[in-house]
């Protein structure tokens, strides 16, 4: 198994009440997290262009911006996918598609993490939140399978439990936590960049 | 002589590694067989479509795939027309179409002539779209737009101008949000097969076979629209392809991209101005 301290991508997946725990998992996050996160939230692609980024940059210290085409993939910044838009990771920058949606969803939560595992493997870690349907399912198991960590959202804690609970059934080994132990949890596996003084 | 197989390709690891080399065979395989370079796509996007036609074909791998497709033009044709279809709607992002009313008509207005070219048309619905704004605009008559794809069976579609009729809801909201002017119901005719749209928005339309990767430019145009098709790219072919833009199109022409995409990283970008940051409206300035 990895090193703690040596993961370097965080993939979080969330669709119905995610927002707010977005919120609260990246409002625990410090600045120097030795890791990318990036992030696919399940939303309409008629919302507002950056009410999304702006909400979950307002309460963290990370920089948050929404993902463009072949940007490159950097620690202590969070990437969210674009609605209307997969998100597909490719050796250290983001690729985009708009190819079919994956089981209604575009972004698809099993597009995002399986091109994450493919591409972080073993440094891969991939969250399961809250949500009504059971996409990033498939995508956890593979993460998995490459030899990355699992974490799902308590089901008991989540506003919908649809979406942990599929997620536990494929990847059984992933660690079932509440939200509040979540970014502590990330922060012990990614470790804290040494910052220049 | 004993010879020892020492790579294992039994774990998951060992499995991902040996897909990366069919792929590249695949691709190499293609392009010496049949010249179409795919060579230089985004290789993420690529192997989930390249997935979907191993599964079709129930090749079981891809390199099952790279053998059917060397001794059978039929998959070959079956696997490019998934490789090229671009999944796009008509007035996707409605924003961009109000904005194009807005910011580049007018300017339109000035020219006695206008040449579009819509690149990586794809079945159309942009090329269409186009056509019912600069109709409402009351510039169509003196617009060309040259509509071109990798694909011609693709095309051949766009050409026929029948879209699923199950569409037309979420087409006609676009629409409305574009700032249509009429009721989008009479640029169509609701039939059997689907929904047949106003023969008179191809009048202006020149349907032409055109491979961004390896063909040359044919014309000088005062706007090139091409969204969402080299987010399919790798960079460098990006940077190509964006030369060639460049290089087609007239001084103040206008490069219309996806809005998740940009010129950064072209080394072009002193030579455009931000017409629309958000809709991603660019102008040759130099």
């Amino acid at each position: 198994m990895t090193d703690t301290g040596a993961y370097r991508l965080v993939a979080i997946g969330a669709s119905w009440g995610g927002l707010d725990v977005l919120r609260d998992i990246l409002r625990d996050l410090p600045a120097e997290l030795d890791a990318a996160v990036v992030i696919a939230q399940h939303r309409s692609p008629d919302s507002h262009p950056t009410a999304f980024r702006d909400l979950l940059g307002a309460v963290t210290h990370l920089k948050v911006r929404e993902a463009s085409d072949k940007d490159a993939v950097r620690p202590g910044t969070v990437y969210i996918a674009a609605p209307d838009y997969h998100l597909l990771i490719d050796s250290g920058s983001v690729s985009l598609s708009t190819d079919e949606p994956v089981l209604y969803a575009r972004p698809s939560i099993d597009v995002l993490f399986e091109t994450a595992a493919e591409s972080y493997r073993d440094r891969c870690i991939g969250v399961v939140l809250t949500g009504a349907n059971d996409d990033g399912s498939r995508g956890l198991a593979r993460v998995v399978e490459l030899g990355g960590r699992a974490i799902v959202q308590d089901p008991e804690t989540a506003q919908r439990d649809e979406m942990p609970r599929a997620a536990l059934r494929a990847a059984p080994t992933a660690r079932v936590i509440p939200v509040a132990e979540i970014a502590p949890l990330l922060v012990e596996l990614c470790g804290l960049a040494r910052v220049a003084v | 002589m004993a010879v020892q197989v020492e790579h294992q390709p039994s774990s998951a690891e060992g499995q991902l590694e040996t897909e990366t080399l069919e792929l590249h065979l695949l691709l190499e395989g293609i392009y010496r067989q049949y010249g179409f370079d795919f060579r230089e796509y985004a290789p993420v996007s690529l192997k989930r479509r390249v997935w979907r036609r191993v599964q079709a074909e129930r090749a079981g791998t891809i390199a099952g795939l790279l053998a059917l497709v060397l001794h059978d033009a039929e998959v070959m044709e079956r696997l490019l027309l998934d490789l090229s279809i671009n999944v796009t709607s008509m007035f996707r992002d409605p924003t961009f179409y109000a904005a194009f009313r807005e910011q580049v008509v007018p300017a339109l207005r000035t020219y006695p002539f206008t040449r579009i070219w819509v690149a990586g048309c794809s079945t159309g619905e942009e090329v269409y779209s186009l056509s019912i704004l600069l109709q409402e605009e009351g510039i169509y008559d003196r617009t060309r737009i040259y509509a071109t794809d990798i694909n011609e069976t693709v095309l051949g579609r766009a050409r026929e101008g029948v879209f699923p009729l199950e569409k037309m809801q979420e087409y006609t909201e676009n629409y409305i949000r574009a700032g249509g002017k009429r009721s989008f119901s009479e640029y169509y005719l609701a039939k059997y097969e689907g929904a047949l749209f106003d023969r008179a928005l191809t009048d202006n339309v020149v349907w032409a076979p055109h491979n961004l990767v390896q063909d040359r430019s044919f014309n000088t145009f005062n706007v090139i629209l091409c969204r969402n098709v080299l987010i399919y790219f790798d960079r460098a072919l990006q940077t190509r392809v964006h030369q060639l833009f460049y290089d087609s199109l007239e001084r103040l022409g206008i490069l219309a991209l996806g809005h998740k995409e940009s010129i950064r990283f072209t080394g072009l970008e002193s030579a455009y101005q931000e017409l629309n940051m958000q809709e991603k409206l660019y102008r040759k300035v130099q």
